[in-house]
């Protein structure tokens, strides 16, 4: 059995972005303000801190999930997924192209999640329906896109691919 | 909107966890997928003094076939469930509502167990398992027992688990050959909150007429329940029937009323979503016949 006590401090070693990685959290700190203060990586945004708003998403162990109501020393030994991942230094990937030609984003804070939603979903589900894809979306709150864009970017990347 | 300090326990085994249910005398707060637990830990709802997070458990993220119970670990993923062809053949009503439980990103962490503890009114899951009939298995260092889920769920977030006891396990009762399921809901949004659902199980006798209706509305109270259809067993299974049904079980509930909705309208959705489940369920069932 793991205990730490309040304030605390555990070492937590884990793979992000199949990079080895370690930082320390005291019990109460949040996955995503380990993987932003921690880890530096200020990819994953914290938006509503109650799982509602989908910003934070991010694929923990093959899983898209909220990395705010997930607490860092949860995740010892997890196999972890963000958005600095996608991109191979300056070329973005497929679906970051997508987003960007169908102008799926605009003020771009809800991405980072989205993507990493998609991303997993995509894997599971190669070759979704609208349906489906506007389901998987219900897990995000985007102000600014009224969503078409990213349903569009998302069936032609699920196309193409499905195509090659 | 970051919690208290708190202490973290994760223990290897439900002896351990119990055993630190028993340590922290009720000032604990059992953890599965948090997909609700960790919403009430940010905004500071709960104050625990530690939290014991059972996810490192494999025992409870089982599930078995006992006779005619199907029982789910407490930390089954919602997501696995779905994906489950055991799940999709023993609780088909589950199966059902599943889809309706939060979201694709909050499904991959939540449980059937935590949804069970949680005792949100609106929650689909406690819903199906008092339609159902079925049980919640909690132990402590001092006993081990099932209550009937229809006695389980007292009110808003308050349930008939004692502070040393751990929800290890959901027992449904098993599909039975003939047996129709349906479940319906109404949320302002896809994966919302629902403002009313309803879930039925349903069989019909060779003559058409009604041999099993069990009905439960969540959203509606401060508590999922069923129906008493007892009388309508042996009745035609019609429209009118349906409609007689939902209306007198209508009339005896007392809706809450909140932002969303108010009493008339609960009500109203009751009506509306009781006699659309059953008429579908039905349906089906003499298609097959």
């Amino acid at each position: 059995m793991l205990r730490r006590k309040p304030g605390e401090k555990h070492r937590i070693e884990l793979t992000v972005n199949g990079r080895r990685m370690a930082g320390h959290a005291e019990p109460r700190m949040l996955l995503v303000d380990f993987l932003r203060h921690e880890l530096r990586l200020y990819g994953t945004h914290v938006g509503c801190e109650h799982g509602v708003c989908g910003a934070c998403t991010v694929i923990i162990d093959g899983r898209a999930t909220r990395s705010c109501v997930r607490y860092a020393v949860q995740c010892d030994g997890a196999e972890i997924r963000t958005v600095e991942g996608l991109a191979a230094g300056e070329d973005l990937n497929a679906l970051q192209q997508a987003f960007s030609r169908h102008a799926a984003l605009q003020c771009g804070f809800c991405t980072a999640g989205i993507l990493m939603s998609v991303t997993q979903f995509l894997a599971e589900t190669p070759r979704p329906t609208e349906a489906q894809v506007r389901d998987m979306l219900s897990g995000h709150i985007c102000r600014c896109t009224g969503y078409e864009g990213m349903v569009r970017a998302i069936l032609e990347v699920a196309h193409s691919s499905a195509e090659a | 909107m970051k919690p208290v300090a708190f202490e973290y326990c994760r223990p290897d085994s439900i002896e351990e966890a119990l055993e630190l249910l028993v340590e922290f005398g009720g000032d604990a707060s059992v953890m599965a997928g948090g997909m609700s637990l960790g919403a009430m830990l940010n905004m500071r709802l709960v104050r625990p003094r530690a939290v014991i997070d059972i996810n490192r458990i494999a025992a409870l993220a089982e599930t078995r076939r006992e006779g005619a119970v199907f029982e789910t670990g407490a930390t089954l993923r919602q997501a696995d469930a779905l994906a489950s062809a055991a799940v999709a053949a023993a609780v088909p009503l589950l199966r059902l509502a599943l889809p309706h439980v939060g979201h694709y990103q909050t499904r991959s962490r939540g449980t059937l167990g935590g949804s069970a503890a949680h005792a949100d009114p609106s929650a689909e899951i406690p819903l199906c398992l008092v339609a159902l009939g079925g049980e919640i298995e909690l132990r402590s260092r001092r006993r081990s027992r099932r209550v009937a889920a229809r006695e389980f769920f007292h009110g808003v977030l308050t349930t008939s688990r004692a502070p040393d006891e751990l929800v290890t396990k959901l027992a449904w009762p098993a599909h039975k050959p003939g047996r129709r399921y349906a479940f319906e809901e109404i949320a302002q949004r896809l994966g919302d909150y629902a403002i009313a659902a309803a879930a039925c199980a349903v069989e019909l006798d060779s003559a058409g007429k009604i041999a099993f209706l069990a009905l439960g509305f969540g959203g509606i109270e401060d508590r999922p329940f069923a129906v008493d259809a007892k009388a309508f067993i042996g009745a035609k299974a019609a429209a009118a029937t349906f409609q007689a049904l939902v209306a007198d079980a209508a009339s005896k509930t007392t809706p809450l009323e909140d932002l969303q909705a108010s009493a008339a309208y609960r009500r109203q959705l009751m009506r509306v979503l009781g006699q659309r489940v059953l008429q579908r369920a039905f349906d089906e069932s003499a298609r097959k016949h």
